[in-house]
């Protein structure tokens, strides 16, 4: 019988039924941040539980910390509690923990892939809906509540519903000016914000095998906004190739024997989904978003739509509630949109990468004076590879604030935040009303088109000069 | 964790699509809110003017629905972060139940370990739930009865819904899913140890 993907990965982790419905599936890696990570720690020590498998759990700081020059775990005095109950609980358990400043800390979906904690095949939750990064390596991810975090942690399992299996293909090539961002915002646009309920997408196709792996992370991120907890890629010679030497990869016959494995995980040709969709990359092009959910997203030279032509009533009120909080009017481009912020960071688009691809625009240019314009690397690994190379230098001398590794702007948890009303163009994942500070308005975008934009001061067009 | 059995009540009618957990609970007040205080917050956003004042068009400061125990939403609700918070902050304002087209994954996986059950029915359904509920906000109750798995209507129509059993099983005895699992701790144990051979690379060693 044919597998899917899905159907390997889910049948490699099952160790019993769990009742009518659901399966005990083992859970390979659990990542805890200063958030829900303390929380669920706090939790399995007031319910009397242990920890099963400290050498399977990995612990960094990151949404409630402050990422401001020489900042510690007291700067942003609010999350300081949180930090010292996930250093504590490491302590106490014997759980790896990569602190502020030192090697490996990072946004956890940005620093688990770096140090091999994140490998092919691997079951990883983490308590953080972008945990489906990772399926850019072929992996199992997926985010959890701290709830179900105590409960892996206590039980190194999780109680779970097969999800359905779901194929977005990316046909032919992208243009030039097109990123993973890009393609993954048009399809959401294209299949909606709920698309991938109760699914697993994999994502797969021409365009996505051209993928380097870190635009495949950056794919696989936003699967979470089409709807799906979990989505992934299957993993071939690049990603072995990007894999190999990495920290907690396995080495010498260890190595050859995963690959060996990992090169079995893959969809038989003739295999059944659930739900199989598939878009043309050539007719991908840069993507801005106008509205309030990650679906609201066009061509950054397309009109903003009017509520009117909404194909339904739900749409039609959130559509005008998206417009009236973004201060927008249907019928105009988001090109040459003026902007107040710009923000490039994020577990979508803050790897060497998407800074290098960020900084060959902005290099020998100026940000245009009425913008503030941030640049957060992911992780210290990222942030301290770009300064041998020099982007920081490139970055701080065409006016971006070069920051600490951390979520930031992303999430506003540590007291950054776009003030009220002001426009930012983001590289971040999310333009929820409220998501980067009260009353701030997000257009969420690739690196690229947030550097150009950062220059011009308003919303470019990065396949023509500006 | 709260049992669920059967719960009547006004049903807020909140139907737009794509409700995230952003929205439900802002990303600050997770840092350092209590549990029990999260109900403060729910819906901050939408629930109080920028002077700190309720807004009165909002549909949970209306009184029939200011304690409603259910919530008639739109597609994808509770999509966006993985926060649990969204589900405390729901379960602070008295909400035990939410009806939708769709519900999103981790909201839902969230909802059911707090005793908070989330039913999907088709969206023409809440849609209509939801008229009858306007037609009559002061009197019109919705019934949600887990054990017949059906939604009753203020017209006494019944509308059958899904669950897991084993979901279905743990809401009615309000049993947490921990001390669930560890009975099969022996069934764990070994798989682990066949799969430390199938698969070596995934066993880490412990730190020293």
């Amino acid at each position: 019988m044919p597998a899917t993907l899905l159907d390997r990965l889910w049948e490699a982790h099952r160790v019993a039924p769990a009742g009518a419905g659901r399966d005990v599936i083992h859970i390979d890696r659990i990542l805890l941040h200063d958030l829900s990570g303390a929380r669920a720690l706090a939790e399995v020590a007031e319910k009397g539980y242990g920890v099963a498998n400290p050498a399977l759990v990995f612990a960094t700081p990151d949404h409630a910390v402050s990422t401001a020059p020489g900042r510690t775990a007291e700067t942003f005095r609010p999350g300081a509690p949180g930090v010292a109950l996930l250093r504590e609980g490491a302590r106490r358990h014997g759980i790896r923990l990569f602190d502020l400043g030192e090697d490996g800390q990072g946004i956890v979906h940005v620093m688990a892939p770096e140090l091999g904690i994140a490998l092919p095949g691997l079951s990883i939750i983490c308590g953080d809906s972008h945990t489906c990064t990772q399926g850019g390596l072929g992996a199992l991810a997926f985010g959890v509540g701290s709830t179900e975090l105590a409960h892996a942690l206590a039980t190194q399992t999780l109680r779970l519903a097969k999800p359905r299996a779901m194929r977005v293909r990316l046909d032919g090539r992208f243009p030039k000016g097109t990123t993973a961002k890009d393609a993954v915002l048009a399809a959401i646009g294209r299949f909606g914000a709920g698309a991938g309920a109760g699914c697993a997408i994999e994502w797969a196709g021409e365009a996505v095998r051209a993928l380097p792996v870190e635009a495949r992370l950056t794919l696989c991120n936003l699967s979470v906004e089409m709807g799906a907890r979990i989505g992934f890629i299957a993993p071939d010679e690049t990603v072995f190739e990007w894999l190999a030497g990495r920290d907690f990869a396995p080495r010498g016959a260890a190595w050859d024997a995963a690959v060996a494995a990992w090169r079995s995980l893959r969809s038989d040709d003739d295999a059944c989904f659930d739900i199989d969709l598939a878009m043309e990359a050539s007719g991908i092009a840069p993507q801005v978003t106008w509205g309030t959910s990650p679906e609201h997203v066009i061509a950054v030279d397309q009109p903003i739509p009017s509520p009117d032509s909404a194909p339904d009533a739900g749409r039609r009120e959130a559509w005008a509630a998206a417009l009236a909080y973004q201060g927008l009017q249907p019928g105009r481009p988001l090109e040459g949109l003026p902007i107040d912020w710009v923000f490039i960071g994020s577990c979508t688009n803050a790897r060497l990468s998407d800074l290098r691809e960020a900084a060959a625009i902005v290099a020998g240019r100026t940000v245009a004076p009425h913008v503030s314009a941030w640049v957060v690397p992911g992780s210290e690994r990222v942030k301290r590879a770009a300064e041998a190379e020099g982007l920081d230098r490139v970055f701080r001398s065409a006016g971006f604030s070069w920051r600490e590794p951390g979520c930031s702007l992303c999430v506003a948890a540590n007291g950054e935040a776009v003030p009220p009303g002001a426009r930012c163009l983001s590289t971040s994942n999310r333009n929820f009303v409220g998501r980067q500070g009260r009353g701030a308005r997000t257009h969420l975008a690739s690196p690229a088109t947030a550097a150009a934009s950062a220059i011009a001061g308003r919303i470019v067009d990065i396949r023509k000069p500006f | 964790m709260q049992r669920f059995d059967r719960v009547t009540g006004p049903a807020a009618p909140l139907l737009r699509p794509n409700i995230d957990t952003d929205v439900i609970i802002r990303a600050e007040r997770l840092v350092g809110t209590p549990k029990e205080e999260m109900g403060r917050y729910a819906f901050e956003a939408w629930r109080y003017r920028s002077d700190g004042t309720e807004d009165p068009g909002f549909v949970l400061n209306r009184p029939p629905f200011r304690s409603a125990p259910i919530l008639l939403a739109g597609p994808n609700f509770g999509c966006g972060s993985s926060r649990e918070a969204a589900v405390w902050a729901l379960a602070g304002i008295g909400v035990r139940c939410v009806i939708a087209p769709s519900v999103s994954d981790i909201f839902a996986g969230n909802a059911l370990q707090n005793g908070l059950l989330p039913v999907v029915l088709p969206e023409e359904t809440v849609r209509g739930l939801a008229a009858l509920i306007e037609a009559d906000p002061d009197r019109a109750r919705i019934t949600v009865d887990l054990e017949a798995q059906t939604v009753i209507g203020p017209d006494g129509a019944v509308h059958p819904f899904a669950i897991d059993p084993d979901r279905r099983e743990a809401l009615l005895a309000g049993l947490d899913d921990i001390g669930l699992t560890l009975r099969q701790a022996g069934a764990i144990a070994a798989w682990q140890a066949e799969d430390r051979r199938r698969r070596p690379w995934v066993w880490l060693e412990a730190l020293t």
